[in-house]
């Protein structure tokens, strides 16, 4: 089912009809009533009457997930703190967390955009949704929650964890769709298995997976461990959450709900657009948010769009999935790290130089990180005590800020790898 | 009697032992007694060479974390009991050792001793007539 063939089957004509006048009225907006706003827009010498169709989005000034950070907590919501209804958190560990907050018109639009990615995905009224998402401040579960609601189909809101429950409620309640992350799905799969309890067995048809990246490969073991139909939805919490993009059943590319969120694909070197087709940084303007209106929100995500109708019949550009960032940002266990986070934690102990690499692997279906660091003369101790309480030191350091268990290995000096004189940060082993 | 050891870090991966070796061999450094400690992730050599200071310009030149370490090297006859006495003294003069290998030659046993204060196991030693080896004469070895 199509939930809004008039906005998802529109012609490109159409389209860019909304878009123009939606951003028009969000320009001005944000300009008259956001400070900030219109002093980059005044750095540009730009006044809102420059801007007079969905053409001219590419003259407006960019916005980062700094200057939602600079104004923690609340110094990005546009509306006075009565009209918000709800506020959420990323799961940044970058210090502090980027806050969003929604108006009562914010959700309902959030809600319409996850219903159109159920529906996507093929979900209906008649189905039993279990969301094993985590429910609180992250955009996950509350995001689907209300999709699914809006839907009309029957929720159960079990967040995430406690696979026995996960497991039973399958079995029980005869769940039709299962949404969370991929890897909880290949460990709820995994966890089938041991149990011998057979997917046949189960209602499940379909899966909407998001939230980290995730291969083809990765999808094809989901889809043939669970029996189901395993769906990519997009989002991110500063956009709104879940639901900005999703596939649809073909899986050829998840469909932005462009009529409310405009993509554009831009070189992050230059800032420029790319041409039509090819792959750069995503960046969006929300133009009828409310609570945080955001212009040319930078995503770093890298990926590109296809204009082409899709053979579901849906017109919505699509987005590939996400190839990776233009910042160094990885995500392991759902948490974000950035490997500056782990140079500034070393460069925080005096017995440490900032000479380290970072390994990461999936054990099974979970992340792991191992941190390698060089060991320089003026920390070199020729007691194993003493290195090892070193490396004690320097895992409690990196664990207590990233929030993830770390290995902590000593090596050589200048082993690891430098190139141009720089070291190599990051070795990914997972086959993302 | 303070004894200069070359102690080197070693990451546990085959040949890096043969490596330093092989340094100290093409400079004509001889090693005289060595012991390695190691964990499941890392290693350190603890060496006696015949010119600790050379040798760890060269170690260090070639990049890998060295460090020279003050230890004592004890002469003990070599019959049942020396290192019993020895340690007993020790420990009665309260004098805590980080650490310690042994190497013998012809009739002696010769132990190589990282005490917590050098000075201090020095004089304990001293005191109780107990022979220690000059440097000079263990670098000849
Ligand atoms: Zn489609």
């Amino acid at each position: 089912m199509i939930w809004n063939e008039k906005i998802e089957c529109a012609s490109r004509d159409f389209m860019n009809e909304i878009q123009s006048e939606r951003l028009i009225a969000t320009v001005k907006r944000v300009y008259h009533n956001i400070p900030y706003y219109r002093k980059k827009m005044q750095e540009k010498g730009l006044t809102p009457d420059d801007i007079k169709s969905v053409a001219d989005l590419s003259k407006l000034p960019f916005t980062t997930k700094t200057d939602l950070r600079d104004s923690y907590p609340f110094g990005s919501f546009t509306v006075p703190m009565s009209e918000i209804v709800r506020i959420h958190a990323s799961s940044g560990t970058t210090g502090r967390p980027t806050v969003v907050g929604y108006t009562r018109n914010d959700i309902s639009m959030w809600s319409e955009n996850v219903t159109r990615a159920l529906c996507m995905a093929g979900v209906h009224q008649n189905d039993m949704v279990q969301i094993a998402y985590g429910y609180g401040l992250f955009t996950g579960g509350l995001g689907l929650h209300y999709g699914t609601e809006n839907l009309g189909a029957s929720v159960i809101p079990i967040s995430g964890g406690n696979t026995k429950k996960q497991i039973q409620l399958m079995q029980d309640f005869g769940s039709t769709v299962l949404c969370c992350t991929p890897s909880y799905a290949l460990y709820i799969a995994e966890a089938l298995e041991e149990m011998n309890i057979s997917p046949d067995s189960l209602k499940l048809r379909v899966g909407i997976f998001g939230a980290e990246p995730w291969s083809e490969n990765m999808r094809k073991e989901i889809e043939a461990k669970l029996h189901i139909k395993a769906i990519d939805i997009y989002g991110l919490s500063e956009i709104v959450g879940p639901g900005v993009s999703c596939e649809c059943e073909e899986q050829a590319g998840m469909h932005v709900n462009e009529d409310h969120f405009i993509p554009e694909i831009i070189n992050p070197e230059t800032l420029e657009p790319v041409a039509p087709g090819e792959v750069g940084e995503l960046v969006f303007s929300t133009i009828t948010k409310e609570g945080i209106p955001l212009l040319r929100y930078r995503t770093r995500d890298l990926t590109r769009l296809i204009y082409d109708k899709c053979k579901c019949g849906r017109t919505l550009v699509r987005m590939e999935k996400c190839k990776g960032r233009s910042d160094d940002m990885l995500i392991i266990r759902g948490v974000n790290v950035f490997p500056s986070q782990i140079e500034s934690i070393l460069l925080e102990m005096s017995e440490t130089e900032p000479h380290y690499l970072l390994i990461i692997d999936r054990e099974g279906t979970l992340d792991t990180l191992k941190v390698q660091v060089e060991v320089q003369e003026q920390f070199f101790s020729d007691e194993i005590k003493e290195l090892q309480n070193l490396t004690k030191k320097i895992k409690h350091n990196l664990e207590s800020t990233l929030g993830i268990s770390v290995t902590v290995q000593l090596v050589e000096p200048k082993t690891i790898e430098r190139t141009a004189g720089k070291a190599k940060r990051v070795i990914d082993n997972r086959q993302i | 009697m303070i004894i200069k050891q070359l102690s080197v870090f070693l990451e546990n991966k085959s040949g890096r032992l043969n490596e330093v070796s092989g340094l100290l061999a093409e400079a004509g450094i001889n090693m005289s007694a060595f012991s390695i400690a190691d964990t499941s992730d890392f290693g350190i050599l603890r060496v006696i060479v015949s010119d600790p200071e050379r040798a760890l310009a060269i170690l260090r030149e070639k990049q890998f974390s060295a460090s020279l370490t003050e230890v004592v090297c004890l002469i003990c006859p070599n019959e049942p009991g020396a290192l019993a006495r020895a340690l007993d003294i020790l420990s009665n003069e309260g004098i805590q050792i980080e650490y310690m290998y042994a190497f013998s030659i012809e009739k002696s046993a010769n132990i190589i001793i990282r005490p917590a204060n050098v000075q201090k196991c020095i004089n304990a030693l001293n005191m109780h007539q107990m022979e220690l080896m000059k440097a000079s004469d263990l670098y000849k070895l």
